[in-house]
């Protein structure tokens, strides 16, 4: 593989990366608070949809992005609402809530514009248009760094630098400060948390709204960014690799933005079967390569490469004692 | 919270929440400027308005009655298998191997064959999960999860590079040998007189019915059964009584398997003729909406496969007919999910207003 080609690959790994770190960045604020979600994959969904109709409708992408987080908050709202005031089971709320999504999206798109369950194509301002960081004409002539300032890092759409900015946002506001020390102990100990008079049902709540906001974006980078419009089902499965990257990083920011390169990697491979029959001299078969996340997630939890513990008191809700 | 009587807690309970969501539904429809009662009609004109409608219904329901057991045996054992979906298309990939390896002269000889192989690769395929929930710890809804991708990453390529027929562009297994066609119920002596149309319900309906009656006995009527209900109910309690919990959990993931992937003797076998990419539709995941809906009951799993069964031909007429996409059925079946499954105390919470217990008269 030549210099050129790694260039181009590492550019689409990047961009196939991002709603894959923004889901997993939203899966972690719910998980660490305690409340599982397995329906980011609903909420990236419903946000793709409403992105894509919003911007469609007005042309405007920014707008398509903030209808875009309200779609990803309703779901996220039943969701809190089931699990946290309603106890309910947290797995089958997000299960539900994905066939939901599934269904709901192509319904209202099909009813919005006939066509066929998608959005009409967009284009111009409708999308999110490429930002050249500064001087990468200038850096992209250095040898060997300067092409991949230039064609990888530079070029890609506002919502590719927002996730990788949120990387270190989260691990801030995780570790240092209040509401993170606040928000892990919680999904620890919840009876601890209360004991020092912070309200649980108000932290969770909180934290699974982060979580549609960051599904949200997720979404509408889907839909304004990776493509242009809404297509029935087009997440993918996109929900769950971020699951699993999530489990595959433990719960931790920068672990999270690692596993999901190297899970976009694995995605920007499979879409270049010609290179990896180069580099490696035999066919992959490219089922594999969309395979290898979930196999590497299931070692993962298997244990053999480090035990990966969910918070503690994830996926129960939290009954005051009387 | 009030403690609801028994009726309320089988009937009333699921009852509500099947109402509350078709009432989304109802409102799902009017809002995409439809008309629910013409939704309605048409869906139960075209399912069970006519024996050829009823003879889509029960080709799904008998789907739905293996894979709502499937999820209902391993809910015995708390364990929730969101797997389904994978253990039935590696079901298919069994029951293809079995009927592509002779050529059968009978179906009564090839449907043995291809049971053994559905249930057996179904049952494989939870096995892994099963055994690194019951030895590791790894959360099983996750690990059936990703078994579910790995499935259909698996399927695919066993059927571009393996089972395609050299001269076949499809991404799909060779015929099976006229000997495996399973005889639809048009094609059974006396049920022919209904079934005047040929319709793809199939003998696997008595093979799913025996099944819900072989799975009531074994849960409730022997020993392993009883194993395993009691370590869904506690766990410590199980351990102490000196029930294994590794061999528990094995056990009851690998009969959930064998079931979901008994399934393709229905869509595979009996319908299909081939093994089709996507074999299982997503009747893996419908379980989960029958066993929720069937309070994990084999009755109550038939009673909701049919309904299901009725919601999907329904939808499909729907998709045909009316202007309301296909997807509608999509909606609903999260919705019952939702209801039944996840907002199963709201609605509990509600009906324990109605049977708060009444003071006892005089006492002050």
């Amino acid at each position: 593989m030549d210099y050129a080609t790694l260039l181009q690959i590492l550019d689409s790994t990047l961009r196939l990366a991002t709603p894959l770190l923004l889901a997993c960045l939203a899966g972690l604020y719910s998980e660490r608070s305690g409340v599982f979600d397995i329906g980011l994959e609903g909420k990236m969904l419903a946000a793709a949809m409403c992105t894509g109709a919003v911007a469609a409708l007005t042309g405007n992408v920014w707008l398509g992005l903030l209808a875009g987080i309200a779609g990803s908050l309703v779901f996220a709202a039943i969701h809190g609402l089931a699990s946290i005031t309603f106890r309910g089971n947290q797995l089958i709320s997000g299960v539900a809530l994905n066939f939901v999504a599934s269904g709901i999206t192509v319904l209202a798109a099909q009813s919005l514009f006939r066509q066929g369950g998608r959005t009409p194509p967009l284009t111009g301002n409708g999308r999110f248009n490429p930002i050249e960081l500064p001087f990468a004409d200038a850096i992209g002539q250095v040898p060997l760094v300067g092409p991949f300032y230039r064609e990888v890092l530079s070029g890609h759409g506002a919502l590719v630098y927002v996730a990788l900015l949120a990387v270190p946002v989260t691990w801030w506001a995780l570790y240092r400060t209040r509401f993170g020390l606040r928000l892990r102990a919680v999904g620890e100990n919840p009876a601890s948390v209360d004991t020092a008079g912070i309200s649980v049902v108000r932290l969770r709540y909180t934290a699974v709204m982060i979580t549609g906001v960051l599904c949200g974006i997720a979404g509408a980078y889907m839909a304004a960014g990776l493509q242009a419009g809404f297509g029935k089902e087009m997440t993918a499965g996109r929900g769950y690799i971020a699951l699993a990257a999530l489990i595959f990083a433990k719960w931790r920011p920068w672990y999270a933005l690692m596993a999901t390169l190297l899970f976009g990697f694995f995605q920007a491979l499979a879409l270049r079967p010609d290179v990896i029959k180069k580099t490696v001299g035999f066919d992959v078969p490219v089922p594999m390569l969309d395979a290898l996340p979930y196999i590497l997630t299931v070692i993962v939890l298997a244990g053999f490469v480090g035990r990966a513990i969910p918070p503690r008191a994830g996926g129960e809700a939290y009954v005051k004692e009387r | 919270m009030t403690k609801l009587p028994r009726w309320a807690d089988l009937v009333l309970v699921p009852a509500i929440s099947l109402l509350l969501a078709g009432i989304i539904s109802a409102l799902v429809i009017l809002a995409i400027g439809q008309s629910p009662s013409e939704a309605l009609r048409t869906m139960v004109q075209g399912a069970v308005g006519s024996a050829y409608g009823w003879g889509y219904t029960l080709y799904y329901a008998t789907s739905f009655i293996f894979t709502g057991l499937a999820v209902t045996v391993a809910f015995h054992a708390s364990l929730f298998n969101i797997g389904g979906e994978g253990q039935a298309q590696l079901g298919g990939l069994g029951v293809a191997l079995a009927c592509l390896a002779l050529p059968w002269p009978h179906w009564t000889l090839a449907l043995p064959a291809a049971m053994a192989g559905g249930a057996l690769f179904g049952a494989a395929w939870a096995a892994v999960p099963a055994y690194l929930q019951a030895k590791r710890g790894s959360h099983i809804v996750i690990t059936t999860i990703m078994f579910n991708y790995i499935a259909a990453a698996l399927l695919i390529y066993f059927l571009v590079e393996v089972l395609r027929p050299p001269t076949s562009m499809d991404p799909a297994s060779a015929r099976f040998p006229e000997g495996t066609r399973l005889p639809t119920l048009h094609e059974i002596p006396g049920l022919n007189l209904v079934f005047s149309k040929q319709v793809p319900a199939n003998v696997t309906l008595f093979v799913a019915l025996l099944a819900c009656w072989l799975v009531w006995v074994l849960l409730w009527r022997t020993r392993l059964g009883y194993e395993i209900r009691a370590f869904g109910k506690s766990e410590p309690a199980a351990r102490y009584a000196g029930i294994n919990p590794f061999r528990v959990t094995m056990i009851a993931m690998l009969i959930s398997g064998a079931l979901a992937g008994l399934m393709s003797i229905n869509n595979v076998m009996g319908e299909a003729g081939r093994l089709l990419q996507n074999s299982a539709e997503g009747a893996g995941f419908i379980g989960i909406a029958v066993a929720l809906m069937g309070r994990n009951h084999p009755v109550g799993v038939f009673l909701a496969a049919i309904l299901f069964g009725f919601l999907y031909q329904g939808g499909a007429e729907l998709g045909l007919w009316t202007a309301i996409p296909i997807e509608l059925r999509t909606v609903v079946q999260g919705l019952v999910i939702l209801f039944t499954g996840a907002l199963d105390y709201m609605v509990r919470m509600f009906l324990g207003l109605f049977f708060r217990p009444r003071p006892l008269g005089g006492a002050a």
